[in-house]
């Protein structure tokens, strides 16, 4: 029986050390070739014509002018006359040409009428009297189900009633039903009438879900702290915008470069629209300029690069989103917004939770957030409105809800203690038993989190800092599944000791590449160089897409099986030559040797060359339920801030972020904690700057450009210090993934630091100075009434 | 094996054949205009476009020729063109720095360039520091201190911190949160690039270039 | 970007010869920075450039007596570096220093900075300088108008004058020099700027065949002065209100003042009110306050711009207490 099990703490040479990235050198250089690099002979540029209104119908297209433009190689129509368009900026018309201006010039020459319909773009509190009812997207089927536990029986009567705005895919369901939703709701599902996206009016509520008996619980709680809390719809703003670049080396087969999260699932959603096998179609990705959620799928633009390319005779194609239709259609994190009541004893223990939430994530309403987060109030009154409106669709963004959540229910608690009187340090360790079942992990982590930033050194009660500018400190706990999606590999060793891993996944510069290879060579006991490791195409094993912070519990678990599996193959053809049996053999330190006798060994070399002409290849796969299991699920982290408030101005200045965080076993030290200082990064710019500014007039986003869709620049900062919580008690629960769950936090934790700091609570995000002063000034203006 | 051939070809010409080809397959398409002169104060002054016309550049050392219309930013010259894909497109309105290069030993963004006003300068990309076999000190530092993670906005980062140490040798951190202000990176590298720029201070982030 | 002629002028007439009467018809290419992303935008679409980097009599500073004369070539990161302007002009170096990012300092001249066109998002989203929408409403109005202005917005502009230079350099009385068909003329930076009643008028005073040669600025011995700027970010971003103070001083009081505030107006505002205000006090935190006050007296907020009063207060009320600290000019 091949022993799996990941290596013992004293067995591991790479495993846990601080690694510099494999392929840091090709960035560092610029000679990493991304989707956006591609550039081959002969390639033809393609642009596409968007909307510019945010609802209309299509009249009529004309591109006969733009197919005659000189250099015009191919037209595409990604509408057609009749259709409605549901937010500004949707495909309508793709073109492809010998350059750049050509093509620019060709779509200023498509004519499109359009017959302009009412929009409305905005994410405002719903009015009180939205009746419960309207049909319901998939987003919102989930989030009932899952985050607002609604009882399948009320989800399915409404599924009934009202219908559903998806035609829903039998794979799909058979899915659902795998990931254990009721037979029921599936039928219920299949059988409902289908309402297009769009028509099923702006507000769609949920009934209030109740658990315990909040009634009683508020009637018993001594303290009852009520707020407002939320954050808006913000972008992705990928540095490397969506696209794709198609070719057809001959008319059957079909050869992509996209730019995406999920290289081998992308085959499979190109074969339907193409009207083709998904095995003649091969994907390619070296390098993907950031996803953070919304390059799983193909998108219209990829499919219709490969229409343009087939008219253009097979001739490479190469559609990139400029920055405005990158902010504008490729992705948005859906708002979320909450009127919180949550009520506790004197002695801070909590009894009672209510909240009125809503948000949109575009046409198709969107999902509710999971609250309250974490912490199991024992009596909680829940309800949720989803509000359809025509702006660009949400897609998944890291930690899909989880950074709502937490702004939303941290803020209140923190706004509880408060009133209280309590630190929140001990309000929290106070409760901690609600956040089962990682309260002792959190327990650590506060305590580790108190002593990086000194938080009973230098807290204070709110508003008590003097002068102008004041400090506050804030925490927020977050939590996050993990567990490594399905991955295979072929993992060869060569009789010249060459060792590689090929899979389907992607690496997308969180170090995967570097933790596969760090992973192959421990289990092989050779030095890392000895390691190649290939990804990012179909023609090697599928390995899953890349979100949820799964990859790296996938392809480390993959991986490690195929080393283990290879190894064995290869001690099978070096266990005569040292007189063994392949199970008495190791290898270890470059040698393959006999583990009670370690003098018989031979070097790494020369026992490779016992294999002959054929290397041996293995294929280690990764999927749920093997033993053993070499992931797990569910992470636990504590961030703290410290902020400075400028009252005068209402500027908002992070002096300091302690973030502790654990993961189970980390593979590679320093691209993890680089993971977790990037969250802390892009959390600072959301809690202080994102934010998609509609505007109501012209349905159009204003700020569809990086000045001023703010990120956080380099001196917008201070300290960050992360602490990677490993070693016994960690390290045994096997692989778990990193990537979403630091970003969850910063948006609370720096919110709460601003409450704390200037005595009132600024609701929403982003924490920009108008909402800074209108906070001080609503104080002031309670203080005067007073 | 045609890209390393091509760039074979580039280090004795300047331009691989590759760019020749599509260069000429381009021109075959849309007539190149000589220059044409308009009387101004009294002299002839020619005037360029709005079709294509030659455009030389001196990139990394190296001479460079294509025809481009004016409308050419340098940023797309140096990646259409060129081939040299190290400088990235992002915002493409001189915000986010990923297109930055050295023009005449200053950091400037190259989609704000036309490529025809570039003509007569001196201007380094990311590539005409370092390659992968022997990094520039900026370029290791940026290694060593996992000043990347997509790495889309790293080679814009890297040459806006080698022009940055050319003029400040001995920075403080406080200048280096300054001078490094004109590059945006959305995974948030930006403790590493931190460190990175004090680390190649220290070994002299200038060296060569 | 919509295709265009391309044309180098070696000297100002020549620059002027191959300008035409309108703006569609040809724009002066500087530095590029803002003109290339209007252009990009479709917001301007010339049919002509006029490259005027190689006039190189406009890239000379001259030190005299008077004062001090820069030509309108000469970058922001030249000028920001330039001794004899950080002796003469403190405000003034610091403001250049802290205009946008290195990679734009290197390339943005001081005449370019001048005359870049509004942010205004209406305006960049192809709704014209006054930003109107199809019934000849004002989009700003009813719109998303957290940046716009909160003094001088009678209308039909509302947007905020974009540069951070300009109303140091109104500050400091400075005048623009002006080259056109006519020869050359003189304006003061401050009435250069004006806020446009059409849609076919600029925000600022120069004609489509003018183009700006050099900006004079006035001796200013013995004052004080500083500039202000409130910004979310550390760096290279745009400010919701800037403020300038150019003091003369005498026995610790303020003599005389002049002031003027940035992002606020459609023009940098001058505001007397606030040299008013401190006309013969010594600067103190709560005289600065008052005049900071006093320069906000006749703001009137927009729906969504209320907060920037307040900045333009205290961007005031800070640059009158540094200036009140800072060493007398050379």
């Amino acid at each position: 029986m091949a022993n799996y099990e990941w290596p013992a703490a004293d067995k591991r040479s790479l495993i846990g050390k601080r690694i510099s990235r494999v392929d840091g050198p090709q960035k560092t250089t610029g000679r990493a070739k991304y989707t956006y690099d591609q550039n081959p002979r002969g390639m033809l540029y393609g642009k596409i014509v968007r909307s510019p209104h945010a609802h209309a119908k299509i009249v009529s297209i004309d591109t006969s002018a733009a197919e005659k433009h000189p250099g015009v190689k191919a037209v595409e129509l990604m509408t057609e006359p009749g259709k409605e368009i549901f937010w500004a900026g949707d495909e309508l018309v793709a073109l492809a040409a010998v350059d750049e201006t050509s093509a620019e010039d060709a779509a200023r020459l498509v004519k499109i009428q359009y017959e302009v319909l009412p929009h409305f773009v905005s994410d405002a509190e719903p009015p009180a009297d939205v009746p419960v009812g309207g049909p319901l997207s998939e987003n919102e089927i989930r989030s009932m189900v899952t985050t607002l536990q609604v009882p399948v029986g009320q989800v399915v009567s409404r599924v009934q009633s009202d219908g559903i705005t998806f035609t829903p895919k039998e794979e799909d369901l058979e899915q659902a039903k795998k990931n254990g939703m009721p037979d029921a709701l599936i039928d219920a599902i299949r059988k409902a009438k289908v309402v297009p996206p769009g028509k099923g009016g702006t507000y769609k509520k949920v009934a209030a879900q109740t658990q315990g008996d909040p009634d009683k619980g508020f009637s018993e709680s001594e303290v009852v702290s009520e707020g407002i809390y939320g954050s808006p719809v913000i972008t992705h703003c990928c540095l490397e915008s969506h696209g794709a670049m198609s070719e057809w080396p001959d008319p059957e087969h079909l050869f992509v470069h996209i730019s995406t999260q999920n290289v081998s699932g992308i085959p499979g959603q190109m074969s339907e629209p193409l009207k083709m096998p998904a095995t003649n179609i091969r994907v390619h990705q070296d390098h993907v300029g950031g996803g953070f959620g919304s390059k799983f799928s193909v998108d219209s633009w990829g499919i219709v690069s490969a229409k343009l390319s087939k008219k253009a005779g097979g001739k490479p194609v190469k559609i990139m989103l400029d920055r405005r239709a990158e902010l504008e259609v490729a992705g948005a994190r859906p708002s979320a917004y909450a009127r919180v009541k949550v009520g506790a004893k004197k002695d801070g223990t909590l009894v009672a939770w209510e909240h009125s939430g809503w948000g949109t994530g575009g046409v198709g309403g969107g999902g509710a957030p999971p609250l309250p987060y974490i912490v199991n109030v024992p009596n909680q009154k829940k309800q949720h409105t989803a509000i359809s409106n025509n702006i660009g669709s949400a897609r998944a963004w890291r930690a899909p809800n989880h950074p709502q959540a937490a702004v939303i229910t941290m803020g209140a608690l923190e706004d509880l203690a408060a009133k209280l009187n309590m630190d929140p340090v001990d309000f929290f360790l106070k409760n901690i038993e609600l956040t089962s079942p990682r309260a002792k992990i959190y327990a650590e982590e506060i305590r580790k989190g108190d002593e990086l930033i000194g938080w009973k050194k230098n807290w204070r009660p709110r508003g008590e800092s003097p002068g102008p500018v004041k400090r506050g400190l804030g925490m927020s706990i977050h939590t996050w599944g993990g567990r490594g999606h399905n991955s295979e590999c072929d993992f060869t060793i060569n009789p010249d000791g060459s060792v590689s891993v090929k899979l389907g996944s992607q690496d997308l510069g969180t170090g995967t590449r570097t933790c596969i290879q760090m992973v192959a060579a421990d289990s092989l006991g050779v030095p890392f160089d000895a390691v190649k490791v290939e990804l990012g195409d179909t023609q090697y094993p599928p390995s899953g897409g890349s979100g949820g912070s799964t990859t790296i519990g996938g392809v480390s678990s993959s991986t490690r099986r195929g080393a283990i599996d290879a190894l064995n193959q290869l001690f099978a053809k070096v266990a005569p030559a040292l007189n063994a049996k392949p199970e008495e053999l190791e290898a270890v330190n470059g040698t393959v040797r006999v583990a009670s006798d370690t003098k018989r060994s031979l070097p790494w070399k020369q026992a490779c060359a016992k294999l002959g002409a054929m290397p041996v290849t293995a294929r280690g796969v990764n999927k749920s339920g093997m033993t053993p299991d070499l992931t797990n699920s569910g992470v636990g982290g504590v961030q703290m801030a410290d902020v400075s408030v400028d009252t005068e101005t209402g500027i908002v200045k992070v002096n300091k972020m302690v973030a502790v965080q654990d993961c189970g076993l980390v593979i590679d030290l320093k691209t993890a904690e680089s993971q977790v200082y990037g969250a802390l990064i892009m959390g600072i710019a959301y809690s202080l700057y994102e934010e998609k500014i509609m505007d109501e007039q012209t349905g159009r986003m204003l700020n569809a450009n990086m000045e001023f869709y703010r990120l956080t620049g380099i001196g917008d900062f201070g300290e960050l210090v992360v602490h990677m919580m490993t070693g016994p008690g960690y390290d045994e629960r096997g692989v778990i993934g990193l990537a979403e769950p630091p970003t969850v936090s910063p948006g609370a934790a720096i919110s709460n630091a601003v409450a704390n700091a200037i005595g009132v609570r600024v609701p929403f995000l982003p924490l920009t100075p108008d909402r800074v002063l209108a906070a001080l000034e609503g104080k002031e203006a309670r203080r005067a009434a007073l | 094996m045609g890209d390393e051939e091509g760039r074979g070809r580039r280090r004795r010409s300047g331009v691989s054949r590759r760019d020749f080809l599509k260069i000429g397959g381009i021109a075959a398409s849309v007539p190149l205009v000589t220059p044409k002169f308009v009387r101004a104060a009294g002299a002839d002054v020619p005037v360029h476009g709005p079709g294509k016309t030659p455009v030389s550049l001196t990139i990394n050392g190296k001479a460079y020729k294509a025809d481009l219309e004016p409308r050419v930013t340098l940023l797309d010259a140096l990646r259409n063109n060129f081939d040299l894909t190290g400088a990235k497109r992002v915002c493409d309105r001189g915000t986010c720095g990923a297109c930055t290069v050295i023009l005449d030993g200053k950091a400037v963004y190259s989609c704000s360039v036309l490529a025809i006003s570039a003509q007569g300068h001196q201007i380094t990309t990311v590539e005409g520091l370092g390659d992968p076999e022997r990094m520039h000190p900026v370029q290791k530092a940026f290694w060593d201190n996992d000043a990347q993670q997509c790495g889309f906005c790293t080679p814009g980062f890297v040459v806006a911190t080698k022009a940055f140490l050319d003029r400040n040798p001995n920075p403080t951190p406080e200048q280096v949160r300054k001078g490094i202000c004109g590059n945006l990176c959305r995974c948030g590298t930006y403790v590493g690039v931190r460190a990175a720029a004090l680390q190649a201070a220290g070994e002299g982030g200038r060296r060569n270039g | 970007m919509r295709p265009f002629e391309f044309a180098s002028a070696k000297t100002k007439a020549q620059a002027v010869g191959l300008l035409g009467t309108s703006f569609d018809q040809a724009e002066v290419l500087a530095g590029g920075s803002d003109l290339l992303a209007l252009m990009k935008d479709d917001v301007v679409h010339p049919k002509r450039l006029v490259s005027i980097q190689g006039i190189t009599e406009l890239r000379e500073v001259k030190p005299s007596e008077a004062g001090l004369t820069i030509g309108a070539l000469r970058t922001l990161d030249e000028l920001a570096h330039d001794q004899e302007i950080a002796r003469r002009y403190p405000a003034l170096a610091w403001a250049l220093g802290e205009a946008a990012s290195p990679q734009i300092r290197n390339v943005a001249t001081l005449g370019g900075n001048l005359c870049q066109r509004p942010r205004c998002w209406y305006f960049r989203g192809g709704h014209g300088l006054l930003a109107k929408g199809p019934s000849g409403e004002s989009l700003v109005i009813k719109g998303d108008n957290r940046y716009h202005a909160i003094l001088g917005n009678q209308g039909p502009a509302y947007f905020v004058s974009p540069s951070t230079i300009a109303p140091v350099l109104t500050a400091y009385g400075a005048k623009v020099r002006i080259h056109g068909p006519k020869g050359d003329r003189e304006v003061t930076v401050e009435k250069f700027y004006r806020a446009p009643q059409s849609d076919t008028e600029r925000e600022h005073d120069l004609q489509p065949n003018e183009i700006v040669t050099e900006v004079v600025i006035p001796k200013a011995s013995g004052t004080q002065a500083a500039a202000y700027e409130v910004r979310q970010k550390e760096a290279f971003d745009w400010p919701f209100a800037t403020a300038c103070a150019v003091l003369k001083m005498s026995g610790g009081r303020v003599e005389s003042a002049r002031i003027v505030l940035g992002h606020v107006a459609p023009v940098p505002w001058v505001s007397e009110m606030a040299a008013r205000s401190i006309r013969g006090k010594s600067v103190t935190a709560e005289t600065a306050a008052a005049a900071g006050q006093a320069a906000v007296e006749s703001a009137i907020a927009l729906s969504r711009n209320k907060f920037k009063i307040q900045l333009a207060r205290v961007a005031v009320a800070r640059a009158l207490l540094e200036a009140s600290k800072a060493t007398a000019a050379a």
